[in-house]
């Protein structure tokens, strides 16, 4: 027992235990169910500060459990899965403190910031899975302890959503256990090899393991919200902000893109995949969703609406990232992983600012709101232009080497798709921000809950998208910097093709 | 007197005892249900260390007296009795009071004897007579509750219990008229293929499979497992169930093995199919929930007959090894998930009166623990991770793979996702707008046990399940 065989268990744990005691703090103990949550991140964040020191100078971290013969629980920590532990850890600290003034005197905050704990544990423990089985394990777990936080607020609306995004998640977990067990059939236990594990597979079976990739993609489609299996994700919108900023920008639509990376580049391997035709398939189906996100986008006047069918479109360029050969647009496609889910958890507290504070959930009812709360308005801005790929922000880094790849790999049809998905981007996002800033406030907001006075919201609602919004600004501007996520990217893809 | 004899002895003597002194039922119960799973625990250590155990009652050698054995399968079974059998000890302490008391106690002490004893039993008769003995205080522990409808269930109970074991002891005599013996040991070694062994197999795996109730035969369960008081319908579903499934297995794999053709295996395959889909049909279309958890037992029960066409396909070895301990861990993640459902099921109704899912609004705001341990019962029978039940269905999916039996790994999927809508189903009604509980907990000593149950299938057995392996002797012939 030493930090080598602890450490990436205790990061699961880190969030898991405070989960469990908060089930059993008494509601109106408001003040150390907030110490449980802090600490919980706080230590977390520790952990993993070491872990990305150590994983960088090349040290060796597993955590195993033996399940049953030649069945291992393990987790392991590549930088891939020092990538997605990082953005969840940060993100969680942020969103926490969100949550709280966010929840301030709604009932059932035990249960709410428990399941909340329990979320983060499965992502991180997703991130760390050193085999396809341990990724199943977390996988579900994280369908599992979403459930509950989607139907949190009881109404039927929300419990309408909570089933229809059980019956995508389950369905899909069940075609994930399909082509699992079968490929653990075919090959033995499938662990995460860079560079791929499956090449001794012979060629007479390789139709079967082109079906296995289809019964993978099916089921990790779903919480990726591929076209067509992405309709849980605008349904889900029903979730507290919080909820949708951490689970539905960050943990569970990453969760599926993060699994898809991991099958292409570190179980089936990038050259197999592109000789058995998979990256054309993973390629079509991701341009598709691009597109067609964007254009429901542009149709949604609900704001949080909106910004779930931006998700659905943006998450899908880390798998098109995956789906063209070479080192550039692995980069680009990574690296998306994180920038798109800063810029998207922005976007997403702002919205949940504009309704706890004015009471506003349309666009069309967001004009001027710009001078009423500047801040919120001016981090929805930067997370709306990084969306749409402008310098400096880090959604432009993303799009630049996605096409930079394209090019590379001599796919240019992937510059239409990245043209085309900027046009529409634009065209969903300007008009809000146009609104927002240019047309006059109406005689009075819809439902002002919180007046305006020295801060123009409360300071837990205001903070967190301030200081995302200014990670989506330091990633562009300092990408080149150490540690950053772009240059982490590149160490990934060096260490993938083994350059 | 040795652990084996005590097992069967200290529940026998405790019901003795609750039944000469109702006044103090209650506490003689509990301190039996104790000193039971102590002489479990007893009997599981010296498996573990010695691999196998037997005993001459009385001195008397086979086959003259009684012998009691044990080996891994029934270690894990007993193991699984004593746990569950203790949190429902727990439970019914509270659950129960006065005359029900008085009347619970001495019969499920005597249940608890009569499953010891089948675990333990060495020889046909023996087995013959446990069998007999748990039907019979299974079917008046149904009857508990009192109405007309638990009583017409019991009486359905008792006759679908009598023709079963009449059935199995034909089968016995005409294994005993051929061959001379009662020892299992003995006849296993004896047995020639033939039309009088293959009459006995069916006779005995026949009548059993009614108990077991295997579908068609299943008819008589829903009614008599739903109508019981909680507590007895826990013991029921988890563990009366389940003995005459260790039986069957226990007869297909030692004393059959040489008789047992692919056809028969199919068939009990093909029936077990069935009653994955027909049991989470009807239990999807239940309008109570005690209802729900009798129809979900008897698909349950089908996911352990699609074993058998497994077996008969995989060659001994490490592949076999993994399936019949996938077997004996669904077997323990449904006692101890299903036990915690009804448990869970009963604190609701007594809370408000009924079970009707339609009307179970708020349940997650007026009693969280309960709640939760729905929730963990309800992972572990849809089998989602880290439940016993996904390592176990993982393992068989793997199987079916393996030996490429397409058929059962899609009744086993479909069976998958009607779970889980049954399981969410009753979960989803139990989110409203009702307010905040003043705590997790609210009546402990009733939802603790509960809880506890949930926990080890849908966590416990999930993640510490590995010395199953060594335990039922598949580890060390070197996997």
């Amino acid at each position: 027992m030493t930090l080598d065989t602890l450490l990436p268990a205790a990061i699961v744990f880190s969030s898991l235990v405070p989960g469990l005691l908060i089930f059993l703090v008494a509601e109106e103990s408001h003040r150390l169910r907030i110490l449980l949550n802090l600490s919980g991140a706080l230590v977390k964040l520790l952990f993993v500060a070491i872990m990305i020191w150590g994983v960088y100078h090349d040290h060796n971290y597993e955590s195993r459990l033996t399940l049953a013969p030649g069945l291992d629980l393990v987790l392991q920590a590549d930088a891939l899965s020092v990538l997605f532990v990082t953005l969840s850890t940060l993100l969680w600290l942020v969103t926490t403190v969100y949550a709280i003034g966010y929840l301030e005197q709604t009932p059932n905050r035990s249960r709410f910031f428990g399941f909340f704990s329990l979320c983060v544990s499965s992502t991180v423990g997703i991130a760390l899975a050193g085999n396809l089985f341990t990724f199943l394990v977390f996988y579900e777990i994280l369908t599992l302890t979403t459930y509950p936080l989607v139907a949190h607020r009881g109404t039927p609306e929300s419990i309408r959503g909570a089933r229809i995004y059980l019956i995508y998640t389950l369905s899909g977990g069940v075609l994930l256990l399909t082509g699992t067990v079968w490929l653990h059939a075919l090959a033995g236990p499938v662990t995460f090899t860079q560079g791929g594990m499956l090449g001794a597979v012979p060629t007479e079976q390789h139709g079967t393991l082109i079906a296995i990739f289809v019964l993978l993609l099916g089921g990790l489609g779903v919480k990726a919200a591929l076209v067509p299996l992405h309709g849980w994700l605008p349904e889900s919108m029903v979730a507290p902000a919080p909820v949708s900023a951490l689970l539905h920008a960050v943990a569970v639509v990453k969760a599926g893109a993060f699994g898809i990376l991991r099958v292409v580049y570190d179980v089936y391997g990038i050259e197999l995949a592109d000789a058995l035709g998979l990256l054309t398939l993973l390629g079509a189906l991701a341009s598709a969703t691009i597109l067609y996100g964007s254009l429901r986008a542009l149709a949604q006047d609900g704001l949080k609406k909106r910004l779930a069918y931006s998700t659905v479109s943006q998450v899908s360029y880390i798998a098109l990232g995956a789906s063209i050969l070479g080192p550039v647009a692995t980069v680009g496609g990574v690296v998306h992983l994180v920038h798109q889910g800063i810029m998207k958890i922005t976007l997403f507290f702002c919205a949940g600012n504009y309704a706890e504070t004015l009471g506003i959930h349309r666009v069309s009812q967001m004009d001027g709101v710009g001078r009423r709360m500047p801040w919120t308005t001016l981090a929805f801005s930067v997370g709306a232009l990084g969306m749409i790929g402008l310098p400096p922000i880090a959604g432009f880094v993303s799009k630049w080497y996605l096409g930079l790849g394209a090019v590379t790999a001599e796919a240019e049809w992937v510059l239409v798709v990245l043209g085309l998905s900027t046009l529409l981007n634009a065209g969903y996002f300007l008009p809000i921000l146009y609104r927002a800033w240019f047309r006059p406030a109406p005689e009075a907001w819809p439902e002002e809950h919180i007046p305006p006075g020295r801060l123009e919201t409360m300071g837990t609602l205001l903070w967190p998208p301030v200081i995302t919004a200014g990670l989506c600004l330091i990633a562009g501007l300092l990408a080149e910097a150490p540690f950053s996520p772009l240059e982490w990217t590149e160490l990934i893809a060096r260490r993938e093709y083994g350059l | 007197m040795d652990s084996l004899a005590l097992a069967v002895a200290l529940p026998l003597l405790a019901a003795l005892l609750a039944t000469v002194w109702p006044a103090r039922a209650t506490l003689l119960g509990l301190l039996g249900a104790l000193a039971t799973a102590a002489a479990a625990l007893m009997v599981i250590t010296e498996v573990w260390e010695h691999g196998q155990l037997s005993t001459a009652l009385g001195g008397w050698d086979i086959p003259l007296g009684i012998a009691l054995a044990a080996d891994g399968l029934s270690a894990a079974l007993l193991a699984m009795t004593a746990l569950v059998g203790l949190a429902i000890s727990l439970y019914a302490a509270a659950y129960f009071d006065g005359r029900q008391a008085m009347h619970f106690w001495p019969l499920w002490l005597l249940l608890w004897t009569a499953l010891n004893g089948l675990f333990l039993a060495g020889d046909l008769f023996n087995l013959y007579v446990t069998l007999e003995l748990l039907g019979l205080s299974a079917v008046a522990l149904g009857a508990l509750g009192g109405d007309r409808a638990a009583v017409a269930a019991s009486l359905r109970y008792l006759l679908v219990s009598l023709l079963g074991s009449i059935s199995y002891l034909l089968g016995v005599v005409l294994l005993y008229t051929a061959h001379g013996s009662l020892d299992l040991a003995r006849v296993a070694a004896a047995l020639q293929p033939g039309p009088v062994a293959a009459a006995a197999m069916t006779l005995m795996i026949g009548g059993l499979t009614m108990k077991a109730a295997l579908f068609p035969l299943h008819f008589w369960l829903p009614p008599a497992h739903a109508s019981a008081p909680a507590p007895v319908s826990a013991a029921l579903s988890a563990l009366v169930v389940k003995a005459a499934v260790y039986l069957i297995l226990r007869l297909w794999l030692d004393l059959f093995a040489p008789l047992v053709t692919t056809g028969a295996a199919m068939l009990l395959g093909g029936l077990g199919a069935a009653a994955v889909i027909w049991g989470s049909w009807r239990a999807l279309h239940a309008e109570r929930l005690k209802l729900l958890a009798a129809y979900s037992t008897v698909a349950q029960i089908g996911y352990l007959f699609l074993f058998p066409p497994l077996f008969q396909a995989t060659p001994p070895g490490p592949g076999r090894d993994d399936l019949l301990a996938a077997l004996v861990l669904m077997i323990l993640t449904h006692g101890f998930a299903k036990s915690a459902l009804f448990l869970a099921v009963g604190v609701i109704q007594k809370r408000s009166g009924h079970d009707r899912i339609a009307e179970l609004g708020g349940t997650a705001q007026r009693l969280p623990a309960t709640t939760f341990t729905l929730g963990l019962a309800g992972i572990a029978l849809i089998g989602l991770p880290p439940s016993g039940s996904f390592t176990g269905k993982w393992l068989l999916l793997n199987g079916a793979f393996a030996s490429g039996q397409w058929g059962w790994i899609l009744v086993i999927l479909t069976g998958t996702l009607m779970t889980a809508a049954y399981v969410f189903r009753v979960l989803s009604r139990a989110f409203n707008l009702e307010p905040t509980p003043p705590g997790f907990v609210t009546d402990a000593r009733t939802e603790l046990p509960a809880l506890l149950l949930a926990a080890i299938a849908a966590i416990g057995l999930g993640l510490a399940a590995a010395p199953l392996w060594p335990l039922l002797g598949g580890g060390e012939d070197g996997t």
